[in-house]
Parts: structure tokens; C-alpha cells; sequence
């Protein structure tokens, strides 16, 4: 509509003014990739008997069950009429992308995910239900579900099922995240959306954030706790970062090369809104700060030799600079995929709010409420595994 | 009248009400998401799209301030069932027109381009929903609340809409917008209240140069046969692979 309208450079179909999806869209994608990233970790000791990894393994199934209760808040705030959301669920319109995420989310909550945590602490839950008498015991005795049985035969059964929940998980988990990844990659109208590659995209950047913030949640707990970092296990689990970090990183390559060698009609529009809209969060913040900076500090623990204390600030800071990285990368996609006009002839502005429902204000709690959430997780079912062994016999 | 009675009377009363009542409520949900009632109007019997002739598109803007005006669309600039584009094309530099459309070209267009009409050409595009046979906002709806009718009329169910916007980003062409009053989807029915009692469309209808047209794909008497079989015809984005109804005539290449 042209130069007159504030924010807005060339053309812009007048229905488009409005970008559709603001910040809590961003959080979607960022919150269930901490997920999907925080369970594959945990998988990793699991299923693959990373032994090294096992002090973060409790934390990362905790964690994951935090963001997954979160996961869904940001749409809810979002839609137009959250009062009928649960059609999604009733009526399921089976060609739609997005009609899916319920179940999706349903079968990873309860079938993965809560089962999972149910297996691992029933031990936990069973003996603090014997052990901690009055009100203060009555979650744990509504935990049990009844059953008390943890002799050595149960235990080793909730293993194996566990094991299977877990090779269940993984798979899930993939599916979560790739899922996501889809609902946007399918968008044939948006080019800076739709490819192929947007679900693996997903799905390898989940995978690093969700590393990255288990191991900043675990070397901060240990701070807090006033224990010592088990550095074998931050050393194992930066090392993951890295590897999972490089595919992520030569994904996106890939994406940026095919689509500047293949300079397809979207192209000018897109690589303009790279240099100048989207310069700031994507060059900057994603790229460099966010993608480059922490692999070369991942990298050079590889190659040099660090004091202990070197390596916990360089693994905190790239894991840090990771999660600021993948939230930018979050941000690119979904607000930069709504800069541009599909008429290919202009540019819009995304104004976002502060107190507002879908506001910065909005979306700093929906990142803080995981965090507590968390933290009373943490509280009900302590991941520690040096308590746990030392918590008394039960009484029976 | 027995205490016996009166019980049985009273629970065979309570039992009809409680029957009656489901059964409404359901009936009610079962009609919540059809059609204006038009008796007599047969939908399998249309297949409604539209022509433009775009060389016939003077920008007098009727056409935006007449579905405004019918079908409530609110007034603010942004919210357009209809819009018209004007485009200004230098001399074979497609890749590149300058395209404006001031409030949707609802008040029509300012002069501009009067003292560059040697260097290149100006004119008018109309713009709607394209009623897309393989459209790609009904096909992501998580509800359904996008639905295509038997007749080819891509509707809303606005009861039904949860408004989560990703029919928006679906479209193509922009044909779509969030009601701010309602917070649901709203676009183009080709005025389905209208043209299912025999009616055209208000756009149509309010058009001084016959640059669109209803037509009806069904009606072997339709003028559009002809019109299809004898000019030179584009859809809009045809690479999206949407099989649009909205048929322009004389359509510029730089159109997008």
C-alpha cells in the first residue's frame, strides 16, 4: 500500500498488514524442542547405556515433563476462541497439519513421558510414601497408584518396561518436534516455510537446545546444591552438544546454500529481509552469537586441554548462548516468515506488545513458568541419585 | 387421578422433555454449521466462480465499499473480502511493478501515474478469494471450520473457527483476515445469502463496466463457456497448484 503506512516498505496485500502469529508462536516451537531434546538426552543413558550421562538423566525427564505442561499454554493464549479448542480433539480435520498436535501431545504426555518418570521414581515414591507421614505423604501415597510392590523382581520389571517406554520415546519424540517442524514446512504459500528440510531442521535444533539446557540446568543446580559437577558427565554431554550442533548448523547451511544457488522467485525478497529486517536476530544473534560462537567454544574443549574450571565456563556459556541461539532461530522462522508480502513486493513491521495477551510480558512468564514448575518437580521427586540411595528403608 | 398415576404421568413428562431436549440440542448442533436456508436452491445443481476482465476495471472502487457494505466487513483499512490492486508496469520490467491499493481501493485511487503514462501502462486488478478447488486454507483447518460447499464456495463456519490463523498463512493470495469484533476467520462467499436466492454477488452487482461476473460453471447457458473458450485466461498464482475459480481475462504477467 505504499510509503505511507508506518512500518510497512512496497506492497503488502492490505489483508496482510497484521503479522498472524507474534512472540508466543516463537515459544511454541522453542518450548516443545526443549522437550523433545531434553527426553532424547535422557534416552541416551536408557537406551544406549551412556553411563557418563546418568547424573542428568532424572533432571532431563523432570525437566521435559515441565516444558511439555507449558508447551500448550502459548496457543491457548493465542487462539481466537480457546473455548473451543477441545473440537481439535472431537472433531479432528484429518488433512490439516495442525489438527494432529493434540494426539501428538496426548501420546507423548501420558504414554511416554508420564509413564516414563511413573517407572523410574515409583521406587522413590513408594518409599517416601511409607516414610513421610500425614498430608505431606498424601501425594506420594496418591502416586503409587496402589501398588507398593518394590522388591527386586517389580523393580527389574519396571526397568524393562521402562526401557521399552523409553524406545517408545524416542521415536516420539522425533515425532513431536519433525511434527511441528511440518505444520510450518508444509506451507506451500510461504516460501521462507515450506521445504522439506524444515522438519529436520526442527527436530536437530530441538535435539541441541534441549541439550544445551539440561546441561546449564545441571551445572546450575549443582551451583545451587553446593555439590561438585560431575565433570565426566558435563564433558559426555557437551560433547553430544557439539555432534548434534554440527548436523543442526550443516542443516541450515544446506537450507541457505540451496536457496541462494536456486534463487527461486521469492528469493530477492527474502534475501533483502535477511539484510535488513531480520538482520539483527538472524546474522547476528543466530548465527554468529548464537550457532558459530558456541561451537567454536564446544570445538576448542575438543582440541585444547582446559582446567576443570575453564571447560564448567566455557559449557556454560555456550549453553547459554545455544538456547539464545535456537530461540532466535524460532524467532527467524516464525516472525521473519510473516515480514515479507507473498506478493513478493514488499515488507511489514512486527509491532509486539508488552502487557498485552500476546505480549513480551505474556511470553517472559510462559518462559519463567517451566522454570517453576521445575523447580516444585524437583521438590515432589528429587532427581538426585545420591539422596535417593540414602533414603531410608521402608518401614514394611 | 392415583398417586401411581400422577408418578407414572409425571416421569413419562420428564423422560419425553428430557428426549425432546437432547434430541433439539443435537439437531441444533447438526444445523449449526449449514447453509442459510434457500428453498428451492439445488447445490449440486452450481459451481460458482468468477470472471474478470480486467481491461474493464476502471479503480471507481464500488466493488470494495459494496461488500463492505453487505456483508458488514469492518470499515478500518485492512479488512478486505475484496480489494482492488492498481499495478503500474514500466516498459517490460515484469519483475518489478509498483502496485498500490489505498485502503483496499475503497475511496478509489488518487491520480499518479499521469505523467509517466508514456514510459509504461497502469491498470486495475480486482482481487477476492479464488474459491480454490484444491484450496489450501480448508485443507489445514484443525476443525473443519473452513469447509468448501457441494456447489465450489469456500465458507467459514464462524461458530465453529477457533481462530488460530493458520488458514491465513495457507492462502496464497491474502484473501483472508481475522475479524476483530469476532476473532474468527472471514473472507469471501461469493455472498452466498445472495446468490443462493437467485441474486449477484453485491461486488458484481455494483460493478458500473461489467469487469466481473458471477457465473455459474454448471449452467451449459452460462455466458463463461464462451468467455473461457474464446479469451485469453489466467489464474492468479497458477504454480501454487490451487485450481483457482476466479478466471481473469487480459491479466498482465507482472500480476502476482
Amino acid at each position: 500500500m505504499g510509503g505511507v503506512i508506518p512500518g510497512v516498505d512496497g506492497y503488502m496485500y492490505p489483508n496482510e498488514m497484521e503479522l498472524q502469529w507474534g512472540v508466543l508462536i516463537v515459544l511454541y516451537p522453542f518450548i516443545t524442542g526443549l522437550v523433545a531434546g531434553a527426553f532424547i538426552l535422557a534416552s541416551l543413558e536408557r537406551v544406549f547405556d551412556v553411563e557418563a550421562v546418568k547424573p542428568t538423566y532424572r533432571l532431563a525427564l523432570l525437566t521435559a515433563l515441565a516444558f511439555l505442561l507449558v508447551a500448550p499454554l502459548p496457543l491457548q493464549l493465542h487462539l481466537g476462541h480457546p473455548e473451543r479448542s477441545f473440537e481439535m480433539y472431537l472433531t479432528p480435520h484429518l488433512t490439516s497439519a495442525m489438527a494432529m498436535f493434540g494426539f501428538v501431545y496426548l501420546w507423548y504426555l501420558m504414554v511416554v513421558l508420564l509413564l516414563e518418570i511413573w517407572l523410574d521414581f515409583r521406587k522413590d515414591i513408594v518409599l517416601r510414601a511409607s516414610s513421610t507421614p500425614g498430608w505431606r505423604g498424601l501425594p506420594y501415597r496418591l502416586l503409587t497408584l496402589g501398588s507398593r510392590n518394590i522388591s527386586a523382581g517389580a523393580l527389574a520389571l519396571d526397568d524393562k518396561v521402562g526401557r521399552f517406554v523409553t524406545l517408545v520415546g524416542i521415536p516420539s519424540a522425533f515425532l513431536l518436534h519433525g511434527y511441528v517442524g511440518f505444520i510450518f514446512g508444509s506451507v506451500k504459500a510461504n516460501p521462507w516455510w515450506s521445504t522439506p528440510l524444515m522438519p529436520i531442521v526442527f527436530l536437530f535444533s530441538a535435539i541441541v537446545s534441549g541439550i544445551a539446557l539440561v546441561l546449564v540446568l545441571y551445572m546450575a543446580v549443582c551451583v545451587v546444591r553446593g555439590v561438585s559437577i560431575d565433570m565426566r558427565c558435563a564433558d559426555t554431554v557437551a560433547r553430544y552438544l557439539l555432534y548434534a550442533f554440527i548436523i543442526d548448523f550443516s542443516l541450515e547451511m544446506l537450507d541457505l546454500l540451496h536457496r541462494v544457488y536456486e534463487a527461486d522467485e521469492s528469493f530477492k525478497s527474502l534475501d533483502f529481509m535477511v539484510h535488513t529486517r531480520l538482520y539483527a536476530s538472524h546474522i547476528l544473534v543466530q548465527i554468529v552469537a548464537g550457532t558459530l560462537l558456541p561451537l567454536a567454544l564446544l570445538a576448542l574443549v575438543r582440541v585444547v586441554s582446559l582446567s576443570e574450571s575453564a571447560r564448567r565456563g566455557f559449557y556454560a556459556a555456550a549453553g547459554v548462548l545455544t538456547l539464545m541461539g535456537i530461540l532466535a532461530m524460532r524467532w527467524n522462522v516464525v516472525i521473519g516468515g510473516q515480514l515479507f508480502s507473498k506478493s513478493f513486493l514488499g515488507y511489514t513491521t512486527y509491532k509486539m506488545g508488552f502487557a498485552t495477551r500476546e505480549g513480551l510480558l505474556a511470553a517472559v512468564l510462559l518462559l519463567l513458568l517451566p522454570l517453576g514448575i521445575l523447580w516444585g518437580l524437583v521438590k515432589l521427586l528429587p532427581p538426585w541419585t545420591e539422596e535417593t540411595t540414602e533414603s531410608p528403608a521402608p518401614a514394611v | 387421578m392415583t398417586a401411581t398415576d400422577r408418578r407414572e404421568f409425571l416421569s413419562h413428562t420428564g423422560k419425553f422433555l428430557l428426549l425432546t431436549g437432547t434430541a433439539a440440542a443435537a439437531l441444533e448442533h447438526v444445523l449449526a454449521g449449514s447453509a442459510e436456508a434457500a428453498p428451492g436452491y439445488a447445490e449440486t445443481a452450481h459451481w460458482w466462480g468468477m470472471i474478470i476482465d480486467v481491461e474493464k476495471c476502471i479503480g471507481c472502487g464500488n466493488c470494495v465499499r459494496a461488500c463492505k457494505e453487505e456483508n458488514d466487513v469492518p470499515r478500518e483499512p485492512y479488512y478486505f473480502r475484496t480489494w482492488v490492486e492498481r499495478y503500474h508496469v514500466e516498459s517490460g520490467d515484469l519483475a518489478h511493478p509498483q502496485v498500490d491499493s489505498p485502503n483496499g481501493g475503497y475511496d478509489g485511487f488518487p491520480e499518479r501515474y499521469a505523467a509517466l503514462a508514456a514510459a509504461g501502462k497502469t491498470f486495475f486488478v480486482p482481487k477476492l478469494c479464488n474459491h480454490c478447488v484444491d484450496s489450501p486454507c480448508e485443507q489445514v483447518c484443525p476443525v473443519g471450520a473452513t469447509f468448501r460447499s457441494p456447489d465450489g464456495v469456500v465458507m467459514v463456519d464462524r461458530k465453529y473457527c477457533l481462530g488460530c490463523r493458520y488458514c491465513v498463512q495457507a492462502c496464497p493470495y491474502g484473501c483472508r483476515f481475522i475479524d476483530p469484533r469476532t476473532h474468527v476467520v472471514d473472507k469471501c462467499d461469493l455472498c452466498y445469502h445472495r446468490i443462493t436466492k437467485g441474486l449477484t454477488t453485491a461486488c458484481c452487482e455494483a460493478c458500473p463496466t461489467g469487469a466481473r461476473t458471477l457465473v455459474d460453471l454448471k449452467d451449459p447457458k452460462d455466458p463463461v463457456h464462451e468467455f473461457l473458450r474464446t479469451r485469453t485466461i489466467q489464474v492468479l498464482k497458477p504454480q501454487m497448484a490451487t485450481n483457482p475459480k476466479v478466471f481473469y481475462a487480459g491479466l498482465d504477467g507482472s500480476v502476482r
